[in-house]
């Protein structure tokens, strides 16, 4: 059987009764009761304050006129700013002369760090040592120049980049379509690896050698020494890109190669760009 | 109040109460969604915009299927470090012919949202090969067999239909044309023309992944490579309202 309850009766009961049971009307706790009436008047200002209430066109735009957008623009613009003055002598002095001001060359190499990690480091990789594919930057080798004039026009246009009418570029044929016989690319890649090094047949060298001044030499110069105005690269360095075994070899003459590098001058600033090349040049292979 | 002593009627009632709290549920579904239909500021048009081609619709099709939304998102927010890092913040409309949309919430890769044009197409195929290969403090699994998957788009049209039903503005004629679409955007040799016209002078035209015949690789690489790439931000004037 369902019992009153069992406190003296101080309250009232909220007169809710069901199969005898009954309830109190107990008040809530102040403290309870108050801050629900802040959170109620908080929200009121705050729907007033910020965009909140939809129209017919457009929702109330806030008291306080507050837009991510313009939040976001004004920090850009806050950093910006802060940093336009050495920005914009960065990018209006001689490329050459960065090097020599201190100041210049220790903000555009923390700059260019900066943005060398953020936009160079997937290709060239975080300590910019490259790839199978991707020039290692920390060398002497160079297959367009390595100046910070020529680094700068590199990262300017790219390389075969589709998107840049001003790219760098060249073609190295496939000279396994119709242009040598297998025979001659065995002994011209021999031939390549006995600039270098040790051939993997040393009887194919000199029959090579006689290919390579034909079809290689326009490029690649006579000594093999390569032509950084097409970016034709030095055979002789035992420095190789893709890599220099036999096999690979003979791959990249049978099939050639194009490696592409995108044109930055959209996606960067030329303040940025300066950095990038000033932060590259230091590296270790910059001339 | 005599009205809320009706209210007894409804707790003694199971099914009046399922009625009216459902009607109570749908003001509030009403009051918060619909004004986005009609506001003018949350349906923002911007220049550039275009459905995705069929080659680049198979490659966002692959994205869905292998899951890359689970570790990238496609959404740059309104944030400096974020638009320092990825580019321009996305806009909505950049979204618009995304069903569904892959902005996630969660990144274990980088945000995808800009990825276009940033890398080389040579640079994708190495990357989905062996990520680690280019970027040794990589965990992206390999994607290399991708490559091997050859694909004809014979049902490309279908999924353009699929999509022009949910209101991607998929002409009949590219729709009826999607195959061959499909076929020219992967060959430079092929005869493109129609492809250009149907969908603009930005499409880019390319054996994507350097081998012969038209691959998943091909598909997936098209999607990654126009990317974010469809709004010109030189001419694109923020709303602040928005």
């Amino acid at each position: 059987m369902a019992k009153k309850p069992v406190q003296k009766q101080e309250v009232d009961t909220t007169g809710h009764s069901w199969d005898g049971i009954e309830e109190f009307n107990n008040p809530l706790p102040k403290w309870w009761l108050y801050t629900l009436y802040v959170c109620i008047v908080w929200a009121i200002w705050y729907s007033i304050a910020y965009p909140a209430w939809p129209g017919i066109k457009s929702a109330t735009a806030g008291y306080l006129g507050y837009s991510t957008r313009a939040e976001v623009a004004a920090d850009i613009a806050e950093v910006e700013g802060r940093n336009a003055a050495i920005n914009e002598k960065l990018a209006s002095v001689e490329l050459a002369s960065i090097a020599d001001d201190a100041e210049l060359k220790g903000y555009a190499t923390s700059a260019g760090a900066a943005v060398f990690k953020t936009w160079c480091a997937q290709c060239h990789g975080s300590g910019a040592a490259g790839a199978v594919g991707y020039p290692n930057l920390q060398d002497d080798d160079w297959l367009w120049g390595g100046s910070v004039e020529d680094i700068h026009l590199t990262l300017q246009h790219g390389i075969r980049s589709e998107t840049d009418d001003d790219t760098r570029f060249s073609e190295m044929p496939a000279f396994g379509d119709d242009y040598l016989e297998d025979e001659q690319i065995a002994s011209v890649v021999n031939y390549v690896m006995s600039l270098s090094g040790d051939a993997k047949d040393a009887s194919l060298v000199e029959a090579g050698s006689v290919v390579f001044a034909e079809d290689c030499a326009a490029c690649h110069a006579e000594d093999g020494t390569g032509d950084r105005a097409q970016g034709a690269p030095n055979l002789t360095d035992a420095i190789w890109l893709f890599g220099g075994d036999y096999d690979t070899l003979v791959e990249t003459v049978t099939y050639s190669r194009k490696g592409v590098m995108p044109d930055w001058n959209e996606r960067l600033t030329e303040a940025q760009i300066r950095a990038v090349a000033t932060y590259v040049h230091q590296l270790g292979g910059g001339e | 109040m005599a009205i809320l002593d009706k209210h007894a009627v409804l707790e003694r009632n199971v099914t009046l109460l399922a009625i009216f709290a459902f009607l109570v549920v749908t003001i509030g579904g009403i009051v918060q969604i619909a004004p986005l239909f009609w506001l003018e500021n949350t349906i923002e048009d911007v220049e550039g915009m275009r459905p995705y081609t069929p080659l680049e619709l198979t490659g966002r099709d692959i994205y869905i299927r292998e899951g890359c939304y689970v570790c990238h998102s496609q959404m740059i927010r309104p944030m400096r470090d974020e638009v320092e890092r990825y580019g321009h913040y996305s806009l909505a409309a950049e979204s618009q012919y995304d069903h569904p949309f892959q902005w996630g919430s969660k990144r274990t890769g980088p945000d995808l949202a800009r990825v276009g044009g940033r890398y080389s197409d040579d640079w994708h195929v190495d990357h989905m090969r062996d990520p680690q290969s280019v970027v040794p403090e990589s965990v992206m699994p390999k994607y290399g067999f991708l490559e091997n998957k050859m694909i004809d788009g014979k049902y490309v049209g279908d999924l353009l239909s699929t999509h022009a039903f949910v209101g991607v503005p998929y002409t009949e004629e590219m729709i009826a044309s999607a195959q061959a679409d499909f076929t020219a955007q992967a060959d430079p040799d092929s005869d493109y023309d129609g492809l250009i016209e149907r969908y603009g002078e930005k499409v880019s035209v390319r054996n994507f992944d350097g081998a012969a015949g038209i691959s998943e690789a091909d598909a997936l690489i098209a999607y990654l490579q126009m990317l974010g790439t469809l709004v010109d931000f030189s001419t694109f004037t923020a709303d602040a309202s928005r």
